[in-house]
Formats: structure tokens, C-alpha cells, sequence
């Protein structure tokens, strides 16, 4: 016996460059978009449904704001007509009185333009390397390794099941869990959190007025732009959690040099 | 190869996430060079909603059944200069706009002359920076129509408001607010100076006697308690020289988002 080394599978080039600059370049643009809407958001922290915001009557679903009370300032979040006490987290937060807090907020200290302007830029940065990316993704084929098959979705049941007791495969090809959150950002929550963001644009409303039909108005559009971020922060997690389980230094390697290691018996053939 | 490139690009993502967002608050200084680099995406943003709105897209208008409520006042609403405090002491009477600069014939229209010029009433929304919207139904005067009366030189790039209200004192004394906008702005068939708001004269909150609806921008652009209108060729002369007291505060000049 020479020992009980686990047999290696083959390392094979799965990302191509395109994929690995455009998913680094998409990340820093995210971390960036995520804290300066933090800071857009901190000057009106509350979120309505509808074509305006309502100030004489109510059709906020969330609002976060501080209180004073005996004890002092309190932070009161409001979500769905329902009021939380979110002190030093939301609200109020150590000497701050805002809704996010500093930490989570580029600039740290209160600054919409600025804000602003980091804001618009990342989100220049991302349409363009989407649209890169795209292009890049039909000419490689790549976008059909995102797309589930009829025996993906066959598999689906199994692949919940080995998800579920963290048994992963290291193919080759994306497994249907992974095309179909991969497919959900690139096709679902990007679209969504840009063409809501343009909605909030009022030169983009005289230009395409059915943008804004199409999403319920701007406030509703600004509601919903908040919700794809959430979802985005999801996936984030998600995709963490998922990496780490996985193997981190090998999903790493493949996102960072394109080379990963496939499990042996997946390579036999 | 691109390893090497895609490494460092991930050790800079990290140590922006692991440093905090501080090293960021550089860019809140108006002339530093990261904010110029961020800043430089503003062009962009002009350039491509010029081009996709054109000069004659309108804004969406809305029905009398979707104003629900007052228009929220923001910004100065009830400025305390002696000129403006006389002029709302009677009601507004002795008021007239000046219409100054690179123009062939300068104007003071008194404010019963400007109502009595073709009127445009629109129900539109109002968009603050900060994130909220209100809609309201504004009347006025179309803007292209007053300066046709003046009579714009050639090399007019701008126009240029000056209004009663002061937000803020420095040393020097108070300053004022102004805003810009360019000609092709200023001549779109949605901008007018207005002095109605919901069936009513223009309440001194929102900007009596006169305030701008620019409908394709942000509510900062919407100048209110304007005294005088001015064309010119450049905006350096004014304020800070960005072309506007929010400008000059860090805000886009152009706001259309």
C-alpha cells in the first residue's frame, strides 16, 4: 500500500477571462452600489408603494426613523404598519440619529451628493461589463451553461437533497441549483435593479414613460430597487456559505485562474 | 497572463471590505482627484439622457385625481430679506422679473403682465434628490415665451436664476440661492415659470411669486422666489462657479436622475 492519498480528478479551465474579470469587476461595483444606496437611502429612509410619496396620507410599508421618548432617543423601525424598536441598529446607532448606520454607509458621514456620485459611476461600471459580459457569454456559449435543461430540472429534487447534506459534485458544468441562482442574478435581479434604478430617473420617465407603467410608478420602482438589493445580499450570502462548504480554495482557484479540480469519478469517461 | 491582474483586483476588493468605508470619505472633498474620476461619470449620464430624450420628450402628466395631497415644501420657504418681506407685505403687487444678460432687449415684467401672457397648467411630479415625490398642478408662463420677448443673443448658452432666498450666511454675508439651466431646458414646452399651485396662487412656501418647473430634472433645479433671469455664456462668474448653490454643494448640475 503506498498509502491512502485521495485520488485527484483533472484540473479543467472552466471560467474563461471574461467570466473571472467581469465576475471581480461586478463584485467590487456591488460592494460599492450596496454602501453609497445605503447613504442615498439614509435621506429618505422610509419606502412607498405608488406613483408619489405619501406625506398627508400613509403608503409607506417601510419607514425608519428615531423617537424621543424618557429614556431617551429611541430608533423605531415601522415595516408593514408594524413598529420595532431597532435601537443601535437601525434608527439610532451609537451618536448617530440615521437610519443606517455609518458603518454600512460610503460616505461614513451624512452626504447624499457625494453618495451620489459614487453611485451613478459603479452603476456605469456594472451596466457596461453586463453588456461585456453578455456579449462575451453568446460568443463563448457560456450562456448555455447557465441555462437549466429539462433533465437539470429532472435532477432538481436530488440536487435540493445533496445540497441539503452539503454533498457537493464538482463537475465540469454548473449544477441546476447553481444555473438557476446564477440565471436569477444575471437575468432577474440585474435587470431588475437597473431598469428600476433608470425609473427613478426623471429624464429617463419623459424618454420612456412605459418604464415606469411597467414598474407602478416611481415610488413603487424605488421600492422595488431596494428589494432587488435585498435579494442581491441574499445571493451574496449564499454564494459565500456555498463556496466555503464546497471547498473555498478550489472555488477560488477558479474564479481567480480559471483551472478547477473536478471530482475523479466525474472525469472518468 | 491574467492571473497576476485578477489576484490584485480581489486583494483590492478586500482590503476595501476589511478597512471600513472611510478610506472612501476622500471623495467627499469637491477637488480631490477620486472624485473627479467618479464625478466623470456625470458626463456620461447627461450625454446618453440628452440623447435618448431628446429635446421633446415630456415628462409624464398626470390626472386631477392622482393630486392627493399638498405639495411638499422643501429647501428655503419663507425667506426674510426686507426686499422680499416689502414685496409679500402687498401681496406681491410691486413684483416684476427681470430678464437680463446676452439678450437684444432686457425686460421687467410685472408679475399681472406675466399672468396675463398664454398660460400652460400641468400636473406633474416633483422628484427631491432626497427620494421622495409629490404631484401637484402647476400654472405659469412658458419660459421660451418670456425670452422670446427678450430676445436671446447668439452666444446665450444659459439662464441663469436669481432668487430672494438665502439658505445659509457666511462671512461675507448671506448667500443666495441660484440655479442654471441650459438654453434647451429653458425653451422645453414643460418648463414654465409658475404662479399657480393647485388652482391657487403659488403659496409663499413653495416660491411666490414665481418659481421654475424644469419637469425632466430634480426638484433642486426648480428655483423658487426668482427675481431675476439672466442669460449668459458661461457659469463660472456665479456662486462657487458650478452653476448652482447645490452645485457648488457637490449636487450634478445636471440632474435628470
Amino acid at each position: 500500500m503506498v498509502g491512502k492519498a485521495r485520488r485527484k480528478g483533472a484540473l479543467i479551465y472552466r471560467q474563461t477571462r471574461v467570466t473571472r474579470i467581469t465576475h471581480w469587476v461586478w463584485a467590487i461595483s456591488l460592494f460599492f452600489l450596496l454602501l453609497t444606496g445605503l447613504q442615498i437611502f439614509n435621506a429618505h429612509p422610509s419606502l412607498h408603494i405608488g406613483k408619489e410619496s405619501g406625506f398627508d396620507y400613509d403608503n409607506a410599508i417601510l419607514e425608519i426613523g428615531a423617537q424621543k421618548t424618557d429614556a431617551g432617543l429611541i430608533g423605531v423601525t415601522r415595516l408593514f404598519g408594524v413598529s420595532f424598536d431597532t435601537t443601535g441598529v437601525l434608527g439610532v446607532s451609537g451618536d448617530d440619529v440615521q437610519a443606517i448606520p455609518a458603518a454600512f454607509t460610503i460616505p461614513s458621514s451624512r452626504n447624499l451628493a457625494t453618495g451620489r456620485v459614487i453611485h451613478f459611476f459603479f452603476a456605469w461600471v456594472l451596466v457596461g461589463t453586463l453588456a461585456l459580459w453578455l456579449l462575451g457569454a453568446i460568443l463563448s456559449g457560456h450562456l448555455r451553461a447557465l441555462i437549466p435543461t429539462g433533465r437539470d430540472l429532472a435532477a432538481l429534487p436530488r440536487d435540493l437533497a445533496d445540497h441539503a447534506r452539503l454533498r457537493f459534485h464538482h463537475r465540469a458544468g454548473y449544477n441546476v441549483l447553481q444555473k438557476l441562482a446564477y440565471a436569477g442574478v444575471l437575468f432577474g435581479l440585474f435587470p431588475l435593479i437597473i431598469l428600476t434604478g433608470l425609473c427613478m430617473s426623471p429624464a429617463v420617465n419623459a424618454a420612456a414613460p412605459w418604464l415606469l407603467d411597467l414598474f407602478g410608478g416611481r415610488q413603487t420602482a424605488r421600492t422595488l430597487h431596494f428589494a432587488a438589493m435585498l435579494g442581491l445580499v441574499g445571493f451574496f450570502l449564499v454564494h459565500m456559505a456555498m463556496i466555503l462548504a464546497a471547498g473555498p480554495l478550489n472555488e477560488l482557484r477558479s474564479i481567480v485562474t480559471g483551472w478547477y479540480r473536478t471530482d475523479p469519478e466525474e472525469t472518468k469517461e | 497572463m491574467t492571473p497576476f491582474i485578477n489576484r490584485r483586483r480581489l486583494l483590492l476588493g478586500a482590503a476595501a471590505m476589511v478597512s471600513g468605508c472611510k478610506v472612501f470619505d476622500d471623495a467627499t472633498a469637491l477637488d480631490s482627484s477620486l472624485r473627479s474620476i467618479f464625478a466623470s461619470a456625470g458626463a456620461l449620464t447627461e450625454g446618453s439622457q440628452r440623447l435618448i430624450g431628446g429635446a421633446h420628450s415630456l415628462a409624464p402628466e398626470y390626472q386631477p385625481g392622482d393630486i392627493r395631497q399638498g405639495q411638499r415644501p422643501n429647501g428655503s420657504v419663507n425667506p426674510d430679506s426686507a426686499e422680499y418681506l416689502a414685496l409679500a407685505r402687498q401681496d406681491f403687487s410691486p413684483y416684476a422679473l427681470k430678464v437680463t444678460g446676452l439678450v437684444d432687449r432686457p425686460l421687467s415684467i410685472p408679475l399681472h403682465q406675466l399672468r396675463a401672457m398664454p398660460a400652460r397648467s400641468q400636473i406633474t411630479r416633483h422628484d427631491c434628490v432626497e427620494g421622495w415625490s409629490c404631484i401637484a398642478k402647476w400654472t405659469g408662463v412658458p419660459l421660451s415665451l418670456v425670452l422670446a420677448e427678450a430676445r436671446p443673443k447668439p452666444a446665450a448658452r444659459y439662464a441663469v436664476f436669481h432668487c430672494h432666498d438665502a439658505i445659509e450666511k457666511s462671512l461675507s454675508g448671506l448667500i443666495t440661492y441660484y440655479e442654471s439651466i441650459a438654453l434647451a431646458d429653458a425653451t422645453h414646452p414643460q418648463t414654465i415659470l409658475a404662479y399657480g399651485l393647485n388652482d391657487a396662487p403659488l403659496p409663499i412656501a413653495n416660491g411666490a411669486p414665481l418659481r421654475l418647473r424644469v419637469e425632466r430634472q430634480l426638484g433642486y433645479k426648480m428655483a423658487k422666489y426668482i427675481h431675476t433671469i439672466e442669460l449668459t455664456d458661461s457659469l463660472a462668474p456665479y456662486g462657487r462657479g458650478r452653476g448652482s448653490y447645490w452645485a457648488d454643494r457637490g449636487y450634478e448640475w445636471y440632474a435628470g436622475i
